[in-house]
């Protein structure tokens, strides 16, 4: 015998279909009414001619999009080079700083005193330093690129970030999953990366990734030291020819390489957020 | 865009500046530039704008107010052969991207060492030019292009000039080197960069290319500069786009050409920089 639902059921669902049904039409209209208001304030401005023609020229756009992205290859490169060393700098300092053996206590000392320093730090400070300054000591060996030196004062500088989201992770495991590795015969290591570092790294996923975001933006930020990156490419297109579409430009290019990443973490947050209600962790 | 031209546009671009000074001195001669009453943001006073810090030898020690330094003395000349006593100067900071912006300025002109291109004066209006500009290449005696002679010589070079600069042009447009040249936010982080020994040349304009080799840098030398045809390259006053002073502003600028002022202040501020050799 097939399934039959019963009519209880049946128009239970038809409710359901008909709120559905109802609250697309509300969010419609007023997705329409407020994109026409926004749409009238902003294109009966005064001066919209002129910001249309200064920031949303076409012509521009096209000439200029070459030169910035190719200057966005050099953010790109720059960027996932940073991202892996941020992240082996951050997990080693945060494993530092959550140590508690006692022979280990410079070593705590260091890292917290790194963290202290370089959250504190600008990293437009970072980079002056780091990138003008180390070469100033003539030392034959040290790299002298711009680039190279750039990402360097980045990492320095989102290692310290990224070791404190990551010690936050590790200190909101509870205590008592220690002793439990423990108990089971792992080691001391054997705990840590078996037991507490798994669910640290998840708990603290979000907090990463946004992390990473700011550091692909952030990236541009080594331009300073005359590398020539998507902004600063947009930024001598524009001083050519004073028309600031270039950056508009830049700016689109950076939103499209954040995007990807922005999904993937709401996806990974709603896939535990799944798997937590499932397992009744809530 | 880059800043490729062709002689006939450059050409066209003088022609039409010229006619701009001729019509503007005949507005002027009628009056409708009245002395000390022109239009200004504010009535009475003439507001003008430069970057901060101002750099020498365009300004004297980042003061604009003081009269001293080319840039400075050109604006009070400017201001008096339009009516305005040095009293009546106001100076405001303007950034190079507020100068650039659209719309309404903060200023009745800015004098800031901006380069006149046509591309340029679709955004924003020009005076008339008030100094011819050639760029040149500074750099160390240590640097392996201290002893270069030609452009050819340069093709090797790691080149650096600051962003929004015509000279980052001449890099990319003149000397065509196979490195990829660095940018810098000021001439002040590019000099740092000079002296580091991170790009082996700095390209500026001639003047300040002086002044960064004589003050900044401890074994600095001119490389040579890369001379165009006179008047190809002139640094202008900035207006907002229509504004109704540009005629004047411009036909006091004139006055002050052809009276001989611009060139007694430029070599009162500016010096000789007849020294340096042109490299081809």
């Amino acid at each position: 015998m097939s399934y039959e639902p019963s009519a209880l059921r049946l128009q239970r669902e038809e409710a359901r279909r008909r709120v559905s049904r109802h609250s697309t039409v509300v969010a419609l209209l007023s997705t329409l009414t407020i994109g026409a208001v926004l749409a009238i304030v902003v294109t009966g401005a005064p001066g919209f001619k002129l910001v249309r023609e200064s920031f949303f020229n076409p012509h521009y756009a096209r000439t200029a999009f070459p030169s910035v992205l190719s200057g966005l290859w050099l953010n790109l490169r720059v960027m996932i080079f940073a991202e892996i060393f941020v992240l082996i700098f951050g997990l080693l300092i945060a494993l530092a700083r959550t140590s508690k053996s006692p022979i280990l206590y410079p070593l705590r000392l260091l890292a917290t005193v790194y963290t202290d320093i370089f959250r504190g730090l600008p990293l437009l400070l970072v980079l002056l330093l780091v990138g003008l300054g180390v070469p100033g000591l003539q030392i034959s060996w040290l790299p002298n690129s711009a680039v190279t030196l750039g990402t360097i004062s980045l990492i320095l500088t989102y290692s310290a970030y990224v070791a404190e989201v990551i010690r936050a992770g590790i200190e909101a495991v509870n205590p008592a999953q220690r002793m439990a590795g423990r108990a089971l015969g792992l080691s001391q290591s054997q705990t840590q990366r078996y037991v507490i570092l798994p669910q640290a790294l998840r708990k603290v996923t979000p907090p990463l990734l946004n992390d990473l975001v700011s550091l692909q933006k952030d990236s541009g930020l080594i331009s300073v030291l005359g590398a020539i990156d998507a902004i600063r490419a947009a930024g001598i297109e524009t001083a050519q020819s004073f028309n600031f579409t270039p950056y508009l430009v830049a700016g689109a290019l950076f939103v499209a390489l954040t995007i990807p990443l922005t999904r993937f973490t709401d996806w990974l947050t709603r896939k535990q957020d799944r798997a937590r209600v499932q397992q009744g962790q809530w | 865009m880059k800043m490729k031209y062709g002689i006939a546009l450059v050409v066209t671009a003088l022609i039409g500046s010229l006619s701009i000074g001729y019509t503007a001195s005949a507005a002027y001669a009628a009056g409708a530039c009245k002395a000390g009453a022109l239009s200004t943001l504010t009535t009475g006073t003439l507001t003008i704008g430069t970057d901060d810090p101002a750099y020498s030898p365009w300004f004297d020690n980042n003061k604009p107010a003081d009269g001293k330094g080319f840039e400075s003395a050109v604006a009070y000349a400017v201001a008096k052969q339009l009516g305005y006593s040095a009293k009546k100067v106001k100076w405001v900071k303007a950034s190079f991207n507020t100068v650039i912006q659209p719309g309404k300025k903060a200023f009745d002109f800015d004098i800031n060492e901006v380069s006149i291109t046509p591309e340029r004066a679709k955004a924003v209006d020009f005076s008339t030019g008030y100094y011819d500009v050639a760029q040149a290449l500074v750099t160390t005696t240590k640097s392996k292009i201290a002893k270069a002679k030609s452009i050819a010589d340069l093709a090797k070079a790691k080149l650096g000039a600051a962003v929004g600069t015509t000279s980052y042009s001449t890099i990319t447009d003149v000397i065509k080197p196979k490195v990829k040249p660095s940018v810098f936010d000021t001439n002040d982080i590019a000099t740092q960069a000079l002296i580091n020994g991170q790009i082996d040349g700095l390209v500026l304009d001639l003047p300040t290319a002086f002044y960064v080799s004589a003050a900044a840098l401890k074994n600095g030398l001119i490389v040579g500069q890369f001379a165009p045809k006179a008047g190809s390259e002139q640094f202008g006053l900035v207006l907002s786009k229509g504004s109704t002073l540009t005629s004047c502003v411009s036909s006091a600028v004139d006055a002050l050409r052809v009276n001989g002022s611009l060139k007694t202040l430029a070599s009162t501020w500016l010096g000789n920089t007849a020294g340096a050799p042109v490299l081809k």
